[in-house]
């Protein structure tokens, strides 16, 4: 992908990295739940753009295909059945990565280039710097991310970042028969998002509302739900934020660690000023 | 369809998908687009976005469809006229119907001849020693002329519209709800948005599919809904209309191109005492019933010398009746529909059977029956892409004995299999038709793979082979064959675009004909099915088209592939303006009278001829569309009759519980179950995730979907003791199948005389060959069928269900 980055896992700092000045729109994903029927062609375009292999799960006792993601199943409709004042709803929610503005796996990955956040928005991992540490599944508080046991390398949804980057559509939106999901830059799905909100307003779904969660920095996934205050009967965490733990050390903390490391190398600078260069004795004298 | 060609005229989809986006009410009974037709199910969505159309959705169960509706209201299976019976009574009685339409454009001011009338849940005529009736009381009081007598002001006691009223006076809410299971008030709620569409400025849709058609009294019931349809003025409306969404990619093609009673364009198939053409032509060429029916099948002299023509070529002359003798002609008052053939085949009546593009096995009701059929054949040819149930029946017993323990095993069967590799549809090109009757050229993807064979090749081998035995060996009635025209370019494999050519018709001086107009009776055109007549002219092949404009801005996109008829996109649309030929909704203006021609759409009338010139309905004698229609065997309106087999008394009527005319097999596998030992109501259905019986074959499908299960509501598991994932066991008096339970709120248990009636669904689409396998749930559906359609009653039959 030769899009231009913003930030990437381990590496100095989150501001943009150098090369990186070329304006670029953020992209993003709008799922208008509203008009989700289940009928999971975004399941099998993800899995057949991607090259997943395509396996028998267990009976769950529901239409859902998976009960959760996996390593090689990057979007996953969830069906849940909610019953509220003898009022029967049968919610169908599609769910991957959320790409957020402000990602935790991102801060909480160690290895250097192994979580990538592009400049349009796009987070995406490169296996080959991965080394399966899981950290940030814990830095996920969507629970995204998955490793997979056997080659040890964690995978979830790229937003098609190899699709985007020659200016197509994510393989999930080209596949939806009811222009339930779209696609384009934030902005404008943003105003988009708030039109469908107040036509469901205007409909009587008095509670319809958008999902931008605030405490990861909003997404480049976004969602409409008809019933906005209640996330979790769609699957969505109510507040999410990046794990404390996360946050910390790679936040306020991460001085200590900086300063661990400036401590080193003034110790090593001052000892070698001090002592100078050490000197071995040549063995065949 | 056989409901639709009646009432209107053409047997297809009134409107089309993508005029679906124009409502301002969706009503979707007896279907369930968003799981089945997902990609059509974008024109609803587009309602909803566009216009705030309100869907409402009544159905068994809580499903996809259900999921997105602003309207839910649950029914038993098999109880829809008296819904419908109740929306058409509400719209009457509540004075919500659009009365200057009704007047205009349908049948209500006929007057029905003395005699008629309908007591106990019978009609007049019934014979109960010929388990049939005596249609005569049921026809229009004709004057001198032989024109029916109307009366305008629809106040005649005997007018079409005070018998209807007086009809289904007896379906209150009330009335509807002891019936179907709802309440009284959520049938009221769907009532209102229902019917709030019978005024000229809003407009209602009415999308339905497999769940009307699959009843012992399916052609009834549609003509219901087409009733409440003509009632609130929805007919050639844009937005509006009664949309058949059909079950398989080309199944309108299927049903265009002919049947056993039809041949192609509807034409009906000779009976045996039409021994010549005139004859035939005397007896399939109706009279107008009204001085200003255009009666355009008064044409059909012209359709059907085209299609001898097309038949016999040079050995279709004049003097020979254009070769109708080589057509074959069916016996007297016998059916040669679906169930009757492998009834036939069970007794041992049926030599060999080819089956294309077919899986019996899987889709045939009494699958044991099925079996045992096919079993009974001397030889059996299957051509497919893949091995399907009916290649494989001999396998049953061993691989599934638990479900089909009376089959015969392998040694045990004599018949000899023949399985065809046959191309794929991406290996083919050649024209879809889709619901909305546009004929969409493709082109093939790739080649077969292997020894696959393209179905024109394989139909063409084997009729070059058979007339070439015929020539050497001589036979019984060899001619038909013989004298067959087969003059291709490659006759072991013509190609479709030469066929298509001819499907649209040509002059036997070798131009192509431009529209069914140009069709003459002596022949001097040659035409493979006039109603496509306009697909493939001298202009070229127009079902290749792909123009995206859409001058009317009601999406009726003129120049993308080709409409039947002659790319009308909206069917009746003369119905959609008033007398005087103005718009009943100038927002919505589809087809109007400048006063020298129709602008808009492509009219379904003759286009220079004057609003008054003639009635609405051009293919009907009557002029205008049936509300009362005397086609039907089983009465000239609907009315609620209880499955074959159901949980309870016809409440309407308790002495005719169901169709007095319904079709049951009587052979040993045909058993008919009571509600003592089976006390639930089964309902079959598709699952978005796979296509039919095909797609188990296949990985993406077989993942997202890979268990057979069974629905069936929480109060009802806990009765039983069932929890979701258990296994369970459902039984019919015909078989049994076995799979995981799948407990929900999505179905309710519904108050129905007096007690709780539990439905249980099962998703169709395992058998015992595949990626993923299972029990067919054919196992349980009995073989009783629709008298009108061959229909199997596949929704609504009785079954147990215990824990495993």
């Amino acid at each position: 992908m030769s899009a231009p980055v913003k930030s990437v896992s381990a590496s100095a700092g989150n501001g943009p990295a150098p090369g990186a000045t070329r304006a670029v729109h953020t992209v993003a994903k709008l799922i208008d739940t509203s008009t989700c029927i289940g009928c999971k062609a975004c399941e099998v375009a993800c899995q057949e753009w991607n090259d997943q292999p395509f396996t028998i799960g267990a009976f769950e006792g529901t239409y859902q295909t998976l009960p959760d993601l996996a390593p090689n199943f990057w979007n996953l409709i969830k069906f849940r059945e909610r019953e509220e004042n003898g009022n029967l709803a049968w919610l169908m929610a599609k769910y991957q990565c959320m790409h957020c503005v402000d990602p935790g796996c991102l801060r909480a990955c160690p290895a250097p280039g192994a979580i990538v956040q592009y400049g349009n928005g796009i987070v995406d991992f490169n296996s080959e710097n991965c080394i399966g540490c899981g950290y940030c599944m814990t830095g996920c508080p969507f629970d995204v991310p998955k490793l997979d046991q056997k080659t040890k390398k964690v995978h979830k949804c790229t937003l098609c970042s190899d699709r985007v980057s020659v200016g197509l559509e994510p393989a999930c939106i080209k596949a939806c028969p009811t222009n339930c999901l779209s696609f384009g830059t934030r902005e404008d799905l943003l105003a988009k998002a708030d039109a469908r909100v107040a036509a469901l307003q205007a409909d009587g779904r008095k509670g319809a509302g958008i999902y931008n969660p605030s405490g990861v920095g909003g997404t480049h996934v976004v969602y409409i739900l008809a019933h906005a205050g209640y996330p979790e009967n769609y699957g969505l965490p109510r507040d999410p934020t990046i794990p404390w733990t996360v946050a910390l050390w790679k936040g306020p903390l991460k001085w200590i660690g900086n300063m661990v490391l400036l401590g080193g190398i003034l110790g090593t600078f001052f000892h070698y000023v001090r002592y100078g260069p050490r000197r071995y004795k040549d063995v065949s004298e | 369809m056989a409901s639709l060609a009646a009432t209107f005229g053409r047997g297809a989809m009134t409107n089309g998908w993508t005029d679906v986006a124009n409502a301002d009410v969706v009503l979707v009974m007896g279907g369930n687009p968003a799981e089945n037709h997902p990609v059509g199910f974008r024109f609803v969505m587009e309602a909803k976005r566009t216009r705030h159309a309100k869907l409402v959705t009544v159905d068994p169960r809580f499903n996809r469809t259900a999921a997105v509706s602003d309207l839910y209201v649950p029914i038993r299976a098999g109880s829809d006229i008296a819904f419908l019976g109740g929306l058409i009574h509400y719209a009457l009685s509540e004075g919500l119907y659009q009365r200057e339409y009704v007047q205009l454009h349908t049948n209500a001011s006929f007057l029905v001849r003395e005699g008629y009338g309908f007591e106990e849940g019978l009609f007049s005529g019934w014979s109960e020693e010929k388990k049939a009736y005596d249609k005569s009381s049921w026809g229009y009081e004709l004057d001198g002329a032989g024109f029916a007598k109307v009366d305008p002001a629809l106040e005649h006691p005997r007018c079409v519209f005070q018998i209807m009223k007086k009809h289904y006076s007896r379906y209150t809410p009330e009335a509807v709800a002891g019936i179907c299971g709802c309440s009284a008030e959520e049938f009221r709620k769907a009532a209102a948005i229902i019917c709030s569409t019978g005024k000229p400025d809003r407009q209602g849709t009415v999308l339905y599919a497999l769940g009307w058609t699959q009843h012992s009294h399916s052609v009834q019931l549609i003509h219901a809904a087409a009733m409440l349809q003509l009632l609130l003025g929805n007919i050639g409306m844009p937005g509006g209309g009664i949309n058949a969404q059909r079950g398989h990619s080309n199944i309108q093609g299927a049903t265009d191109m002919g049947a056993w009673n039809f041949l192609p364009g509807y034409l009906r198939m000779p009976r045996a005492h039409q021994q010549s053409l005139a004859d035939y032509l005397k007896e399939t060429t109706p009279k107008p019933l009204r001085p200003n029916a255009m009666n355009y099948w008064a044409n059909t002299p012209k359709f059907m010398v085209s299609l001898l023509k097309a038949y016999y070529g040079e050995r279709a002359t004049k003097e020979n009746g254009f070769g109708y003798h080589y057509l074959p002609k069916l016996p007297e008052s016998e059916d040669y529909s679906w169930g009757y053939i492998f009834d036939r085949m069970l007794g041992g009546q049926v030599e060999g059977l080819i089956s294309f593009g077919m899986n019996p096995v899987a889709n045939g009701p009494n699958t044991s029956k099925m079996l045992a059929a096919l079993s009974k054949l001397k030889w059996l040819i299957v051509a497919e892409c893949f091995e399907t149930e009916t290649a494989a029946f001999w396998k049953a017993r061993e691989l599934a004995e638990k479900y089909y323990p009376g089959a015969r095993g392998s040694t045990a069967i004599q018949t000899e299999v023949f399985l065809l590799p046959a191309a794929c549809f991406a290996e083919k090109d050649g024209a879809f038709v889709n619901s909305s009757r546009w004929v969409q050229w493709k082109h093939a993807a790739l080649d077969p793979p292997g020894e696959a064979r393209r179905d024109q090749e394989i139909i063409a081998r084997l009729l070059l082979k058979i007339r070439e035995l015929y020539q050497k060996e001589g036979g019984a009635a060899p001619e038909p064959l013989l004298s067959m025209a087969w003059n291709w370019q490659n006759p072991f494999s013509p190609a479709l675009t030469e066929v298509s050519r001819e499907i649209n018709g040509r002059r036997t001086t070798g131009q192509q004909v431009a529209g069914f107009g140009e069709l003459a009776d002596d022949g001097s055109t040659a035409c493979g099915n006039w109603l496509y007549s306009g697909s493939f002219t001298e202009a070229g092949n127009m079902m290749a088209r792909r123009g995206q404009e859409d001058p009317t801005g009601l999406g009726l996109y003129p120049n993308w592939s080709w409409n039947w008829p002659a790319n009308r996109r909206v069917m009746y649309n003369r119905a959609s303006a008033d007398a005087a030929g103005k718009p009943w909704d100038p927002s919505r203006p589809l087809l109007r009278w400048n006063g020298k021609a129709w602008i808009g759409d492509v009219p379904d009338y003759k286009v220079d001829a004057a609003p008054e010139t003639f009635g609405a309905f051009i293919m009907l004698p009557e002029g205008v569309a049936k509300l009362y229609a005397a086609d039907f065997v089983e009465g000239p309106l609907s009315e609620h009759y209880e499955p074959v087999e159901s949980p309870v008394e016809n409440a309407l009527h308790p002495k005719v519980g169901s169709n007095p005319l319904a079709k049951i097999f009587h052979s040993d596998l045909d058993r008919i179950g009571s509600s003592k030992d089976y006390p639930y109501v089964c309902t079959t259905y598709r699952l978005t995730e796979h296509f039919h019986y095909w797609t188990k074959h296949l990985a993406p499908s077989s993942e997202l979907q890979p268990h057979f299960f069974v629905e069936l509501p929480e109060a009802l598991a806990q009765e039983k003791g069932i929890r979701s994932g258990d296994w369970v066991r459902v039984r019919s008096a015909r078989g049994m199948v076995e799979g995981r339970a799948m407990v929900t709120r999505r179905m309710r248990g519904l108050q129905v005389g007096g007690k709780t009636i539990y439905q249980i669904g099962l998703p169709i689409h395992w058998g015992f060959i595949g990626r993923v396998t299972g029990p067919l749930v054919n196992n349980l559906s009995p073989s009783v069928v629709d008298p009108n359609s061959g229909t199997p009653e596949y929704k609504g039959f009785l079954v147990n269900i215990e824990k495993v």
